[in-house]
């Protein structure tokens, strides 16, 4: 098995930066409005990291920075993950609200990751930001429960209306079908 | 709209326990209940455990102070609404106050030729004026998202690109990328070219696709046909290298599946050749005809501003102006090398995303013309033994080869913790896979960024203020793929 890890331009180049803050290049600040920035950010694509209190007011900043459009909101349930990576000051929780933005000037992604608490799982929504946030929000909502508060249609989009759970959740059971060999029955 | 809650809950009859306690009982009704009818249909059973399963509500026009209001809000961009005959329409010329008595509201679809597939639009009517129109979809969901947590990388493929089954290489390519930069896999040259020509033969033939589908919404039924039978020279190629018309599960992590056959040149050349004739004769026959032009221009405008905070990319993003196109912006593959012109419209109407498809097709020619010129020889996949099976001919003779492949094939490559998002530039516009890795071989969350999902969201300030035969135009220049959209 060779070293996969070969690309000058990987994400997953560890230990150029031995150094915590100096970041992979220079054009990579260490935070954003206070909230750290992953060290696997490119100069393309920054990663950064909040809490569920600071993610209105951080969004707010980015789209005064220039990130104009809403690529997309997603959820990812880290119920059975062995661990994440996640930078000081920023602890980790079991869902992630996670906004890609893009900076139509600077020809850059901002992907901003939020932790939202599994007891009761709600972050602001970013409707009166950016409207083009709507429909992805309420599939997260659908997907992994966790509520936007204030957006203007909170219902179901992709499941029926009545459906009970939210199918992207780890604990959601999908069911199974036993695989039965030949010559299995008694 | 079929069931609005009534507030008015019928009188609990006196003196009637019996009945009393009945409705009284909890319903315990299932969806297949509902679906077979067997649901109490004297009662407004239906209409309360449709309120209470879900604490959100039905999936319904939200009461028209509220939307209004918010509706608007969306609307900041301040798009200009045109009548087509080039009068400016201004949007408080809509009268939004109208009684609701006076609205109707209709349901265009789900199973409906100019839906593209089972899109519902909820529109409401004053008169022939749309007033508001709301997309409501799911009808194709499928959890290809949650599939995918079960699938391993080297599987993966054959689920994504049946999301966008008119652009299968990109959903393959969008999934492949993110793979292999999890993975810090180099790609061959090879392997990257010929990547590029499937991309830009594909989007050829969806866009074929389209502006065939788009002549059957506005009334050019000929087109129909013309559409469909260029898409299938695209195709035979495509079957001719992948083995399959459609879902070809051809671009993995590592490369691709096959090389390409012998001969693959003369091929790609032949449509090369027969491909521009043809947009020429359809350049003569729908470009200058009168009623197409009718149809299209002036018709759904939407401001660069609009666009951009919707999320809306590709065709309909450019169609406002906007030079945006990750291809030559932020680009990917070898796009660098190959030169292509991004087209730009003006107006953001129907008119000008029919020519920006159009010439879009005119540009991919250009561009799959260089690639037949320029396609360096080499792999088709990356040596890297972690990704790559051994060659059957290795494994005949190798005991080690026949363990590679099992456990390959079994159990999957495993692929480093941590996370990726990798765009590319789709025929609907920025299409990409986020991908969560836990470290095993399989993801532990994929999302599909779907093009059609955002582009979705522009129907409703788009169609607002339009006649319900512009809507028709309007859903069909958006042009949303439902498989795309419901995943």
């Amino acid at each position: 098995m060779s070293e996969p890890r070969n690309t000058p331009d990987s994400t997953e180049t560890e230990g150029t930066a031995g150094t915590e803050g100096t970041g992979v290049g220079s054009e990579i600040p260490v935070s954003l409005h206070g909230c750290p920035v992953d060290r696997r950010s490119t100069d393309r694509s920054w990663v950064v990291h909040c809490n569920r209190a600071d993610y209105l007011e951080l969004c707010t900043a980015l789209k005064a920075d220039g990130c104009a459009m809403p690529i997309g909101v997603t959820g990812v349930d880290y119920l059975t993950h062995p661990g994440r990576d996640l930078p000081e000051g920023i602890s980790a929780e079991r869902f992630e609200v996670v906004v890609e933005l893009l900076s139509l000037r600077a020809h850059r992604r901002v992907r901003v990751r939020c932790q939202v608490p599994a007891g009761d799982p709600h972050v602001p929504t970013l409707f009166d930001l950016w409207p083009g946030t709507e429909n992805h929000e309420r599939e997260t909502y659908d997907m992994f429960g966790i509520r936007f508060d204030d957006h203007p249609d909170p219902s179901r989009i992709l499941m029926p209306e009545d459906w009970e759970g939210h199918p992207l959740r780890k604990d959601y059971d999908t069911g199974h079908v036993p695989v039965r060999f030949k010559e299995a029955a008694p | 709209m079929s069931h609005r809650p009534s507030s008015s809950e019928p009188a609990p009859q006196a003196g009637d326990p019996v009945g009393q306690a009945e409705r009284r009982r909890p319903a315990k009704v299932t969806l297949l209940d509902r679906i077979l009818g067997r649901v109490p249909a004297e009662s407004d059973e239906l209409e309360q455990f449709l309120e209470t399963k879900t604490a959100e509500g039905i999936q319904e026009m939200a009461p028209r102070e509220r939307s209004n209001r918010r509706e608007l809000t969306v609307e900041r961009g301040g798009s200009v609404l045109r009548l087509p005959e080039g009068i400016q329409l201004d949007s408080s010329d809509i009268d939004l106050e109208a009684p609701e008595d006076e609205t109707m509201i209709l349901n265009l679809g789900p199973s409906h030729p100019s839906t593209h597939g089972v899109l519902r639009v909820m529109v409401e009517l004053d008169g022939e004026t749309v007033l508001r129109a709301k997309p409501v979809i799911g009808y194709l969901h499928t959890g290809m998202e949650k599939t995918a947590e079960e699938l391993m990388y080297h599987q993966g493929g054959t689920n994504v690109t049946r999301m966008d089954y008119l652009s299968p290489f990109f959903n393959e390519l969008g999934f492949a990328l993110s793979v292999e930069k999890l993975l810090g896999v180099e790609v061959p040259p090879r392997a990257t070219w010929i990547r590029m020509l499937m991309c830009e033969l594909n989007r050829i033939s969806s866009h074929l696709l389209w502006l065939a589908t788009n002549g059957s919404d506005i009334g050019a039924i000929n087109m129909l046909i013309y559409g469909w039978r260029d898409r299938e020279m695209v195709l035979a190629f495509f079957e001719k290298v992948t083995g399959l018309r459609m879902n070809h599960n051809y671009i993995r992590p590592g490369g691709v599946a096959a090389d390409l056959p012998d001969g693959w040149r003369d091929d790609v050349l032949a449509l090369c050749e027969a491909i521009p004739r043809r947009m020429d004769e359809y350049d003569r026959l729908l470009t200058g005809q009168p009623i197409l032009q009718k149809r299209l221009q002036g018709v759904g405008p939407l401001e660069a501003a609009t666009a951009i905070q919707l999320g809306v990319t590709g065709p309909l993003l450019r169609s406002t102006g906007v030079a945006w196109d990750l291809r030559r912006d932020m680009p990917y593959l070898a796009y660098e090398d190959v030169d292509f012109d991004v087209i730009v419209g003006t107006e953001g109407d129907c008119w000008d995303r029919y020519a920006i498809r159009f010439n879009e097709i005119r540009e991919s020619v250009k561009i799959v013309r260089q690639i037949a010129d320029m396609m360096p020889p080499g792999d088709f996949r990356t040596q890297d033994k972690k990704v790559t099976p051994p060659p059957r001919g290795r494994i005949d003779e190798s005991m080690e080869a026949l363990i590679h492949h099992f456990k390959l094939y079994t159990e999957g490559f495993r692929v480093p913790p941590g996370e990726a998002y990798v765009p590319v530039e789709s025929p609907r516009g920025e299409s990409g896979c986020y991908i969560v890795s836990d470290g095993t071989s399989r993801p532990y969350r994929m999302h599909m960024r779907a093009a059609s999902f955002a582009n979705l969201q522009a129907l409703a300030p788009l169609s607002r203020g339009a006649l319900v035969a512009d809507a028709i135009a309007i859903v069909s220049t958006v042009d949303p793929i439902l498989g795309d959209v419901d995943r």
